[in-house]
This record gives structure tokens, C-alpha cells and sequence, in this order.
């Protein structure tokens, strides 16, 4: 039998505030911060003390609720999800149950069968737990750090609209892009600052029925996401197929064996007692907040891909991809002063150096380029004093190196060869040099051309300006053809 | 000279501070003398904190002394100078805060609560943290881990609880007012037991920060002094917003002046037929009968009122405070502080730290709390009892549309014996129905002396008002109090002399 997935996708992201969700504790890069040094009274739980709900949280979550054409709940509640772990210091997390921050809200993907609406059923703030570490050697222990304890989280719950792992990939990436254009969230995977929940269903295809679900926990990147979904639908269709039942359950992922193991059956699922937390009164928002937070809201992707497009009338991929980082976007303006030349600047980036920086394990944000050297480069490469393979070796040359193109060509030599008589003179010791290939040539093997082009190229170090090499070669074959070989 | 000092109201005691014919040292020494001579029998205290009270004696003399100089010094509030105690579920940043209970035994807060804050900006002098029913769960304060504490007016006898080491204090003269709290009558309750003042305030007027929680939704820091002029002194102290408690309320507190010549014209009291049950103490019912009697002449129309969904406030109350209890008390797991007890696993450690650290009571209301909140009984339990006390509420909006106040017992008996009663949890949960109703309804009310039963226990009366109504409250209990001397009765065990409870007069 054939059968088709249903996906839902929970989305947990950490709200860039300045405090936590409910304390005046700082939120601090866990990479940077001793732990247990961003800490109070009320994230440790101490007894006597209470919750104040951050303002900015709401005004973020909001800002994503309305993003997501969500609607706000006039008074949303907070709620205690009551359950023992040594990370949770109150014994609960205070987080939004019956009544969140919004529902209902629309968010478009694009998908390999074209654009797909995905539905938001829900969008609520909790707070973030602590970390554990757990030490196995000489003595089993764990060490708790509370310093996340209390950070903003933001839960995005989408209904099961997705299909499969692509689609899922799809929504949680865009989703990342919405989080950082409206500045709710770095969404910075290294960092859990965005995490995911799948929730995943078989069924025969083009039933209407929905099978029963499992729910895998703490995925951690896009990656372990599509991988964990691909693993876990096949378990469920190697189930199914052998005329057993899916279980209903709780799944861990493991990034290392590449399978899913289960956590809690039925059976065991946890009873949160959620009620509301009477220490917080209803959250009332108005339509004036409203109207205020819609208002300071940043352009979304869409709008400001859009302008991009229009500014420097790229391609819409082109555009899409520039945009999809900031430390990106940021070096594209950068070294774009040249509207014409944005284009060309946008394939350069997303081409050539993209791909250098990938092969060194370097990310945009950690891209040791000058933007003035890379204009540099690429107006180097729009006069023609060098070409393109010129280019990428200067490129290359100015990561390893950290020079500026100028120090670079005038210790290398490189200037391009574009005058005729000399190159034509290379061109001829080539056919000289190959009487094998030039007899193949004469007897109908043209493709030989593009090999006698990169032997031109290969003798001059690449230095040969291509236009010319090509023009006189063609000039020289044809000649040849005739037999008119001169000498 | 000093026990003489004890029977002093706090506002005769600041006139004769500001006067300098009595230093704050005087007034220090002389209640930690009276600590040190009762509280062997009585036990009112937990930990005593003498160093900080001579400290902020000997500050407050001096801030005495500049007044009497002319300068005006950081407080000139009444209470500066007056030793009073804390209810030991009120953080005292650096002072051990144990709620009664193993759990917390060591435990040290490193902040100070808002409403002891408050009292310590004005001056008064903190004498120690007092004893309480474990995290306030009970009414006799023999659920306190560390032992009960006992009766001034008959030893063999329950103060009330859960405050009832700051009831005994009072009463007994070893503090000149107190701070307690009120989940379900907790204030009151020992008040009445004691023959002191409780007033118990509207939810939400004294701010919740470091109060330790029990039942969050219906805590209350209340006061507890010898009279209801005294009470007002630390209400006005203590009340007003906290925006570290967002169920504290901005609205502002005005100050308390008496009814002009204790007239009580015009004030309507309402007489619930629902509080008023066979089988409650005959001598607490006439004591209620007579004191409206005196609030008749004092110009008071007594008019029957209905509120006829009381029945419902004790299955209520004992679905939603454990409720919140059991979250409440969650964090109690022995990581961070508080007792610990290691074990194989995490799952273990907290079991095994939780039953070592948690009495027998607390246990109880934890698994009741626990069960009514769980999936399937949710609907049943928690949902209908906040349901219940809704219509309670609405009981009382439309009681108070006819009457100012409403009067009521505020326990169906005098003060029992030890052991009395806390083999039979159910019975001692009996003894709140009268105090629970206020508690659920969120508005504030009074208890104060009425009269004395047949074994010379004190018997209380309950004035109950619509929110932030405590100065109505306050008044007539003053007023009351104007022409009564029930509050000035102090229990033999307290040992001063009977001349000298002249002294304030």
C-alpha cells in the first residue's frame, strides 16, 4: 500500500529580549556566560518569590503573531505545566495552555509542487528550563545551570499540513527567515535558539483519516529535523506494511545512530495539571498596543525581498538568497556601490565565494572579507585587467592570505594578456607543439577546439584575456582547416 | 519597670518614645525578657533575631533623639522604634525563613519580603520569625515541624493557627504587634484564640513578594496587634502596589482616622442566618449577640443578609488551595536548597528528599491538590470549586449592596486542647468555615475580643467588608473597642501586673 505522511511541526524560539520572561535577570550568550551567573531570586525558584510578565516578550510574540496572520487573544492565560525535573527550579513552567497569546494564522511556503498555504494554529509564550550537563567519569552526576531558566520562548504550533521532510525543512527554514527579518528572534541554531517538535502521522494516500502519531522531541537543526522525519516515517510504514499498529508515543531522536527511540508510551504520558497561574492576572491586549506593535513592525521577507528586487533588479532567487542572511545582506550592501554591477556582485557572492567559504567551514557571519576588497576585485574584473579564473584565484588568494588585491596582482604579476600579436604567437607554438591534435582537428574532431583553449589558457597562467584567445583561435583553426598553416 | 512597659499600645508607646520618658532599647529589652521568661512554655517564637533588634533599637533612639532636636530623621512613622515579630513564612533577607516545616530548616533568604520591608523602613524594631502550622497548612500550629505552640490564656490549649507564635506573641505581651497571614483564616482564626486584633486585608493590598506561598490566589499578609488602632498602624505600614507582585493593586491606600466620636450612625451590618449553625459553642453565639448589641448603641443598624452559597466554601477552599499548594510546593526538591537526601536518581532524590522534608499535613494537601488538578478529575474538582467560589463572590457583592459590613463568628469554638483535633483532619478543617468565605472572595476582614467563655477563653467576632473597605473595618473595631475592654485583657501566664495595664489608658 501507498502511503502519505502528515506533519506538524512545533517551533521553539528564543524571544530576543533584553531580561527574562519573568525576572530582571539578563539573557546572556550561554557560549559567553559563567554558569549560574545570570541569575535571581525569582529563575531559581526561591520560595516567596513571583512572576512579572516582560512586556517586550508579549510585544515580540506579537509581533510574530501578527506575521503570521495569527489572531491575538484579547486576554491570554498563563498557565503552570506542573512536572519534576531538576532544570525546571519551580517544579513548573509557567507557559500559556487554553487560552495562548493567539491562534488561526496562515503562513506560505514554496514547495517543489509550487506555493503551499501551511495553517498556524497556535502561537504562546512560556519560559525556557535550565541545562544540565551530565558527568559520567570518575563519578555519575549532573551539574545544573540556570542561566537559560526563565528565557523568553516562543512556541509556533502548526496544524499537520506537511507533507514531507522537504516541506517541513521548507516551512522551519522560512520560518527562521521571519523570526530574524522581524527581529523577534536570532533563531541561531548552534545556539538553541530555535528548536523543533515534528509530529508525525501515516496514512493510505488520499484518505481523509488521520493515523495515529508519534511525536519526536528535541530536534536541534534542520538537518536532524528532515533526517529524524524521513527515519521516523519509514519505521512507521515498515509497521504499517508488516500489518502492525503504530504506536502512540513520545520519540527522542539520535543524532549520532540516525534512529528514533522511544521516550513515553501512552501509557506513561506525563499529566502536566495545567491550571492558570494565579499569580498572573489575565495578559490584556488592546487593539491599540496592537495597532502600535503593527506599526514598529519590520518589513517582512516578502516586502523587503521585493524592494530588493526592484533596487537592484536582481532575479528573485538571487534576491531570496542574498536576504535569507544578514551578515550576507550586509556584506552584499557593502560592496555594492555599483547598481549595475549588483547582479554580477550577488552571483559572485552566493557563487565563488560562498563556496570558498563553505570549503574553509566559515559562515557568513564569521567572513573575514573587507566588502572594499571584494568591490575591488569585481571592478577589477568589470575593466578587464583580469579575468575570471584571475578572479577566483585572487579570491582564493585574499582569503588565505588577507592581502588586498592590489598586494596580491602587483606580488603575482597577474595582469591580463590581451595584446593580439603575442597571444597569437602563443597560440601557434600550442598547434605546433600538438601535430596529433591538429591532424585529429583537420579530420573533423572540432570539439578539439575547447582543448587547444585551455592550453592557450594553461601557458599563460590563466592570464590571457579568454575573449581574444578564443577570437584568434577560431581565426587560426579556420585557417587550418584550409591549409593554409602558415610556416 | 520593663513588664509594666508590655500592656502598652503601640500608639501610647510611640508618644511616650518621641517624649523620651521610654527609650526603644527599654521597649527591646523588656519584650525579649518577657521572650526569655514565657517562651520556654510557649513557643510563640522560631528563631529570635536579638542582635538585629538591639540594632535597630539603639537606630531608632537615635532618629528619636534628632526628632527631639528638631532634625527629622528617615522615618518618623509611629512604629518607629516598636518591637514587633514576623510570621516565619515572610523572608528576612540573612535570617533562616522555615515555614514550619524540616524542608526549609536552614534555608537563608537573601531578600527581605515586601511587607516586612515596609515595617523595617518605618522603623520597627524585628524581634524574631514566629511559629507557624507547616507552610501555614493547619489552624492549631501544631503542624509546625519544630514543636507546637501553645495558648497564653491555657497552656493545655491551641493558639490557633497557622499564625498562632505571632497570636501568642502578642497576646502574651512579647511583641507589641505581628505579622501573619491569612490563606483560610489564619490571621483571624488565632486572633480570636488569643483575644488579640487580626485583620486580614483585601487580596491584593499587601503585596505577596516573599511570602512564601501556599495558596497564591487567596494569601493575605495580615496583622495581628492588642487593638484594632494598633492594627491600623501596621496596615497603613504595609499596604499599597508592589509591581514585584502582579496581583497587587494600584489602587491608593488612605489613611485611617476613627469614626468621629465612635458613631457608628448610619452603618448598616449585616447578620448572615448561614453563619449561625447548631451545634457551634453557645457561648460564641451570645459573645456575637452582645457585641452587636454594643454596635447598636453605638448607632449601627443590625439587618439580616443572605449568603446562601456558604455551605460551598469549605469543599472549595480545600480543592483550590492544595491545588495550588501542590504547585506551589514543587520546587521543594532538594537541588537548590532546603533538605536534601541523594539518591540513586534524580526521580529518587527528590522523593526521598520531599519525604524526609515534608510533614504529615503538607503530605496530605500536596495528594489532594495533586488529584483534583489531574487529567480527568480537573473538571470535576478544580473547575467546579473555582466555580463555587465565584458564586460565593457574587454572594457577597450583593450582601454588601445592603449592609457596610457583615458580622459573623470567626470560629465555632473557643480555643481546644493539643491533640485535640489533629488526628481528625476533617474536624480541624470545620473549624475555618466561618474565615474561608473571605479568603475565597478576595475581600477583607477583622476579628477582635468579644467577650470570654466559661473557662476564660477569649472568644472573637469577625467584621467582613467589601474590597478595600479595612478602614471601615478598622473603624468599628476601634470604635467597638472605644467602649469595651475585652482587648485589653491580658492571660495570667503573661505575668503583668494588673496596675500597670493602666498605663496606656
Amino acid at each position: 500500500m501507498d502511503y502519505e505522511a502528515v506533519i506538524g511541526l512545533e517551533v521553539h524560539a528564543e524571544l530576543s529580549t533584553r531580561t527574562k520572561m519573568f525576572c530582571a535577570c539578563t539573557v546572556t550568550d550561554p557560549a559567553k556566560s559563567e554558569p549560574n551567573s545570570a541569575v535571581c531570586p525569582v529563575c531559581l525558584g526561591l520560595p516567596g518569590t513571583l512572576p512579572v510578565i516582560n512586556r517586550q516578550a508579549v510585544e515580540l510574540g506579537l509581533r510574530v503573531a501578527l506575521a503570521l496572520g495569527c489572531t491575538p487573544l484579547p486576554r491570554s492565560i498563563f498557565a503552570r505545566k506542573n512536572y519534576f525535573y531538576p532544570d525546571l527550579p519551580k517544579g513548573y513552567q509557567i507557559s500559556q495552555y487554553e487560552t495562548p497569546l493567539a491562534v488561526n494564522g496562515k503562513f506560505t511556503i514554496r514547495t517543489v509542487a509550487g506555493e503551499k498555504v501551511i495553517r498556524i494554529r497556535r502561537v504562546h509564550l512560556e519560559e525556557d528550563t535550565g541545562k544540565l550537563t551530565h558527568i559520567t567519569q570518575p563519578q555519575a552526576y549532573s551539574l545544573v545551570d540556570l542561566n537559560r531558566a526563565g528565557v523568553p520562548l516562543l512556541e509556533i504550533v502548526s496544524e499537520p499540513d506537511l507533507c514531507n521532510p522537504a516541506e517541513a525543512r521548507a516551512y522551519a527554514v522560512k520560518l527562521q527567515q521571519l523570526l530574524r527579518a522581524i527581529e523577534a528572534s536570532s533563531a541561531d541554531m548552534e545556539k538553541g535558539q530555535i528548536r523543533f517538535e515534528a509530529n508525525i502521522s501515516l496514512r493510505p494516500r488520499g484518505s481523509q483519516l488521520l493515523g495515529t502519531r508519534t511525536e519526536i522531541k528535541n530536534l536541534n537543526s534542520f538537518r536532524s529535523m528532515e533526517r529524524a522525519i524521513t527515519y521516523e516515517m519509514q519505521r512507521q510504514q515498515e509497521v504499517l506494511l508488516s500489518g502492525g499498529l503504530v504506536e502512540q508515543q513520545t520519540v527522542g531522536w539520535n543524532e549520532d545512530t540516525g534512529v528514533t527511540f522511544p521516550q513515553r508510551g501512552k501509557e506513561e504520558a506525563h499529566d502536566y495539571r495545567y491550571f492558570p497561574d494565579p499569580d498572573l492576572p489575565p495578559l490584556v491586549v488592546d487593539s491599540a498596543w496592537l495597532d502600535r506593535i503593527r506599526r514598529e513592525m519590520p518589513d517582512l521577507p516578502e516586502e523587503r525581498i521585493r524592494q530588493f528586487q526592484q533596487k537592484y533588479s536582481v532575479p528573485l532567487e538571487l534576491a531570496e538568497q542574498i536576504l535569507a542572511d544578514p551578515w550576507l545582506e550586509q556584506f552584499f550592501l557593502g560592496c555594492t556601490s555599483d547598481i549595475l554591477l549588483a547582479e554580477e556582485t550577488a552571483r559572485w557572492l552566493i557563487g565563488p565565494l560562498a563556496g570558498e567559504l563553505n570549503a574553509r567551514g566559515i559562515g557568513w557571519e564569521a567572513n573575514p572579507l573587507a566588502p572594499t576588497n571584494m568591490a575591488d576585485l569585481l571592478a577589477r574584473l568589470q575593466t578587464g585587467s583580469i579575468n575570471q579564473p584571475m578572479a577566483k584565484q585572487l579570491l582564493k588568494w585574499m582569503l588565505d592570505t588577507g592581502k588586498n588585491p592590489e598586494e596580491i596582482i602587483a606580488r603575482e604579476g597577474m595582469v591580463q594578456v590581451s595584446d593580439v600579436d603575442s597571444l597569437k604567437t602563443t597560440i601557434q607554438a600550442v598547434l605546433h607543439a600538438h601535430p596529433a591534435e591538429v591532424s585529429a582537428y583537420r579530420k573533423g574532431k572540432v570539439s578539439l577546439a575547447q582543448w587547444f583553449f585551455g592550453q592557450v589558457m594553461a601557458d599563460t597562467r590563466g592570464q590571457a584575456d579568454p575573449k581574444i584567445v578564443k577570437m584568434l583561435l577560431d581565426e587560426l583553426l579556420t585557417a587550418l582547416m584550409g591549409g593554409q598553416l602558415s610556416d | 519597670m520593663s513588664s509594666s512597659l508590655l500592656s502598652l499600645g503601640i500608639s501610647r508607646a510611640a508618644h511616650l518614645l518621641r517624649s523620651g520618658e521610654i527609650s526603644s532599647r527599654d521597649l527591646t529589652q523588656a519584650c525579649l525578657e518577657q521572650i526569655e521568661s514565657l517562651d520556654g512554655s510557649l513557643h510563640a517564637f522560631l528563631t529570635l533575631t536579638t542582635e538585629e533588634a538591639f540594632f535597630r533599637a539603639n537606630r531608632a533612639d537615635f532618629f528619636l533623639q534628632q526628632m527631639r532636636k528638631g532634625i527629622t530623621p528617615e522615618t518618623t512613622s509611629p512604629l518607629l522604634g516598636i518591637p514587633l515579630a514576623i510570621k516565619d513564612v515572610l523572608a528576612l533577607s540573612g535570617v533562616r525563613c522555615t515555614c514550619g516545616s524540616r524542608m526549609l530548616e536552614t534555608y537563608i533568604p537573601p531578600f527581605t519580603a515586601h511587607a516586612v520591608d515596609k515595617l523595617l523602613a518605618d522603623g520597627m524594631v524585628v524581634l524574631g520569625k514566629t511559629n507557624t502550622d507547616e507552610f501555614a497548612m493547619g489552624s492549631t500550629t501544631e503542624n509546625s515541624a519544630f514543636g507546637p505552640t501553645r495558648n497564653p490564656w491555657d497552656v493545655a490549649r491551641v493558639p490557633g493557627g497557622s499564625s498562632g507564635g505571632s497570636a501568642a506573641a502578642v497576646a502574651a505581651g512579647m511583641a507589641f504587634g505581628a505579622l501573619g497571614t491569612d490563606t483560610g483564616g489564619s490571621v483571624r482564626q488565632p486572633a480570636a484564640f488569643c483575644g488579640i486584633t487580626g485583620l486580614k486585608p483585601t487580596y491584593g493590598r499587601v503585596s505577596r513578594w516573599g511570602l512564601v506561598a501556599y495558596g497564591s490566589s487567596l494569601d493575605s499578609v495580615g496583622c495581628m496587634a492588642r487593638s484594632a488602632e494598633d492594627a491600623a498602624l501596621i496596615y497603613a505600614s504595609i499596604a499599597g502596589h508592589d509591581p514585584r507582585d502582579s496581583t497587587s493593586h494600584e489602587i491608593p491606600v488612605p489613611g485611617f482616622t476613627p469614626y468621629a466620636e465612635n458613631s457608628l450612625k448610619g452603618l448598616r451590618i449585616g447578620l448572615p442566618q448561614e453563619y449561625f449553625l447548631p451545634g457551634m459553642q453557645a457561648e460564641v453565639e451570645n459573645a456575637i449577640r452582645s457585641a452587636l448589641a454594643v454596635f447598636e448603641k453605638l448607632g449601627a443598624e443590625i439587618v439580616p443578609v443572605s449568603l446562601p452559597h456558604t455551605e460551598y466554601a469549605l469543599p472549595a477552599y480545600y480543592l483550590l488551595a492544595p491545588a495550588e499548594a501542590s504547585a506551589n510546593l514543587a520546587r521543594y526538591d532538594g537541588t537548590r536548597y532546603g533538605i536534601n537526601r541523594p539518591a540513586a536518581g534524580y526521580i529518587e532524590q527528590f522523593m526521598s528528599s520531599r519525604a524526609a522534608g515534608f510533614g504529615p499535613e503538607v503530605k496530605r494537601r500536596i495528594m489532594l491538590g495533586t488529584y483534583a488538578l489531574s487529567a480527568g478529575y480537573y473538571d470535576a474538582y478544580y473547575a467546579r470549586a473555582q466555580k463555587a467560589r465565584g458564586l460565593i463572590r457574587r454572594d457577597f457583592d450583593q450582601a454588601f449592596q445592603q449592609v457596610d459590613v457583615i458580622a459573623a463568628p470567626v470560629a465555632p469554638t473557643t480555643a481546644y486542647l493539643l491533640g485535640e483535633r489533629n488526628k481528625d483532619p476533617l474536624s480541624m478543617y470545620l473549624g475555618d468555615i466561618f474565615t474561608l468565605p473571605a479568603n475565597l472572595a478576595g475581600i477583607p476582614a477583622i476579628a477582635f475580643p468579644a467577650g470570654f467563655d466559661s473557662n476564660r477563653l477569649p472568644v472573637g467576632i469577625q467584621l467582613m467588608g467589601h474590597a478595600f473597605a479595612e478602614n471601615t473595618l478598622l473603624g468599628m473595631a476601634h470604635a467597638y473597642q472605644q467602649v469595651t475592654l475585652w482587648h485589653r485583657q491580658m492571660p495570667g501566664a503573661a505575668n503583668i501586673p494588673e496596675e500597670t495595664k493602666e498605663h496606656g489608658l
